[in-house]
């Protein structure tokens, strides 16, 4: 044994040298700052009044903060006949139904692929991590065929519908399931006679609240940023993410609306994030895939 | 035939841990009638996973056999489609020079963006996971944040913007390195490495968190003992400990970065129109996008679907492999 190992009270110090410590200080501030400055760019130039948006060169800072631009967001889209109102009302009622949706189907096939054992469970387990595999782009045109049949082209449904189906929720579900929900509490259930579902509901729902909430986040996430979809054509069923390119398209003078559009847009997930950073980083810990 | 008696016994055992009725023996009737046995008795979990599983069926299973039937025909949404062969793939190969500037691009990008956003999201997470947890919180959400903002990567636009007032312009006139303002979005040569740089800006998404939570998982102690048999440094540590334990994070993270790698299509549009200045930036996804969407050739279209999802597929495999072998 060569090395002498630094310990401080009984604990060991590991192996960290200085040099090593400040380079990775370094290294994650400046990647940090990439990171952060353009997320900080579209706050500042949200608050921008139009004559510091026209200053050359631009500023990272703000001299006299206005809330003029968002209050513009409700009178710029005044003039097209869908009031800006209406496209924030598409975004939260497809994601909240999506939403729910997604949590209440795949909470149900995720604990049936976790804890109950029947013949394909482990096949239809590997189609789903299969899914995975492929985004979901490359299904767009046959998609659009089978909404068609559905006859749900240019419906709130052809967005609520499919999105309940999203495997990435009820993959990291089955997963945090299966590692801490102990089957003997399942099993002390249903000798007591509750049925399958009423232990599924009663019991095993409420040990994995992380799980749902990081459910919800990846479901919702992806419905809030949900575009314009080629299945919707009419301008009433459009959504606020297709709203803010349309007002950024208008260039320059649009610009300060169009960051206070993305300051509306972007703090609603970095909200919802914030709030249960914990829970959904508890719920990563088990979302490892074995060889 | 000692191999299925002893599997029977697992799978009975297991059957036990369930509930009333009893399991069925498997000794007492053929194959597929204990099967069947077994189904009825688990009626309850097909009844759980059938919302789910039928609506993921239609909308994810389905569309992929769809498009390898309609890839082999002409089908176009108006007439009845007739049967071609493989003539789309020919079509694809050997006479459509955008297609193949497209697979060059697609792969260009996914090629650095994957493996790029992937050792970004290992590193940095593994550099988060050093600092006191408050601060840890704050990082980890100064990383995320981009990935879930929705279209705030529009704010690349402002910055990179065609005239003076963009940052990017301003800065390099400041300087006196330009005269003109460059137009970034409208310049064949800058639009690709651009539309990569915002594409790494998005892509500390799922996969990140799931190192962060993978190194928080891994205890204290296996480090300790590895300092006391000789592990001199943090890059061994991560190479001989860390890394090791994480597989099945690993696994995953790389299951999604690929997946990403290929679906920044819409980035791409949104920042440089469609189609990009000479096809530049034209990838795969915007030529599906082409024909299914605006041409409506749907055969020829789901033809470079399937092209597409072999070349997710294949890649998927590949670096599974590949992964497997780490700290070995």
């Amino acid at each position: 044994m060569s090395k002498k190992l630094r310990t401080r009270g009984h604990r060991v110090i590991l192996n960290r040298s200085a040099g090593g410590d400040t380079g990775i200080t370094i290294v994650l501030t400046l990647m940090g700052l990439f990171m952060f400055l353009p997320m900080y760019y579209v706050v500042i130039q949200s608050l921008k009044p139009l004559d510091e948006l026209f200053m050359f060169p631009p500023r990272f800072y703000v001299i006299s903060p206005t809330l003029e631009n968002f209050s513009d967001l409700f009178t710029l889209m005044g003039d097209s006949w869908v009031p800006f109102s209406r496209y924030i009302f598409n975004t939260v009622f497809i994601t909240i139904c999506g939403t729910i949706g997604n949590l209440i189907f795949a909470s149900m096939a995720a604990y049936s692929l976790a804890k109950l054992r029947f013949p394909g469970r482990n096949a239809i387990f590997q189609i789903i991590v299969l899914s995975l595999m492929f985004h979901s782009t490359v299904n767009q045109v046959t998609h659009f065929i089978i909404l068609s049949a559905f006859g749900w082209i240019d419906t709130y449904l052809s967005i609520i519908v499919p999105s309940m189906a999203t495997t990435i929720g009820l993959y990291l579900m089955k997963q945090f399931m299966e590692t801490s929900v102990p089957d003997t509490v399942l099993e002390s259930a249903r000798l007591d006679g509750a049925s399958e579902f009423r232990t599924f509901l009663i019991i095993a729902m409420p040990m994995v609240k992380p799980a749902w909430l990081t459910l919800m986040i990846e479901c919702f996430k992806n419905l809030w940023n949900a575009g314009s979809s080629i299945y919707i054509h009419s301008e009433e069923l459009k959504t606020f993410h297709y709203a803010i390119n349309q007002i950024v398209s208008g260039g320059i003078a649009r610009s300060g609306a169009g960051a206070a559009a993305t300051v509306v847009m972007m703090s609603v997930p970095i909200i919802v994030f914030v709030l249960n950073q914990s829970q959904i980083i508890e719920t990563m810990g088990s979302s490892g895939m074995k060889d | 035939m000692p191999k299925t008696k002893a599997e029977t016994a697992v799978r009975a055992k297991g059957g036990e841990a369930q509930k009333a009725p009893r399991p069925v023996r498997r000794e007492e009737m053929s194959k597929l009638r204990w099967t069947w046995e077994e189904m009825k008795r688990n009626k309850t979990a097909y009844f759980m996973l059938a919302p789910f599983f039928l609506l993921f069926i239609i909308f994810t299973v389905l569309p992929v056999f769809l498009s390898m039937i309609l890839s082999l025909t002409d089908f176009n949404m108006l007439q009845m489609p007739h049967f071609l062969g493989l003539s789309n793939f020919k079509r694809l190969f050997l006479e459509d020079d955008i297609f193949i500037l497209a697979c060059q691009n697609t792969l260009i990008f996914a090629s650095i963006t994957g493996p790029v956003s992937y050792i970004l999201s290992l590193l940095i997470a593994w550099f988060i996971n050093e600092l006191p947890p408050k601060i840890r919180a704050v990082v980890t959400l100064v990383f995320y944040a981009p990935s879930i903002s929705g279209n705030v990567y529009l704010i690349w636009k402002t910055l990179f913007s065609s005239d003076s007032y963009g940052w990017a312009n301003a800065t390099l006139m400041e300087l006196g390195v330009i005269n003109q303002p460059i137009l970034w979005f409208e310049n064949a040569d800058y639009v690709m490495p651009l539309c990569i740089v915002v594409a790494l800006w998005t892509s500390l998404g799922t996969a990140f968190l799931s190192f962060i939570a993978g190194f928080q998982t891994i205890s204290r102690d296996m480090y300790e003992a590895a300092a006391v048999d000789g592990i001199k440094n943090r890059w061994q540590e991560l190479w001989y400990i860390t890394l090791p334990t994480m597989r099945p994070q690993m696994m995953f993270g790389a299951v999604l970065a690929i997946t990403n790698s290929f679906g920044f299509g819409a980035i791409v549009t949104a920042l440089c129109g469609f189609p990009s200045v000479d096809y530049a930036a034209h990838t795969i996804m915007h030529h599906l996008d082409d024909y299914g969407g605006a041409r409506y050739e749907i055969g020829y279209a789901s033809s470079i679907a399937v092209v597409l999802f072999v070349i997710m597929l294949a890649s998927n495999i590949i670096i599974k492999k590949a992964l497997s072998k780490v700290g070995e």
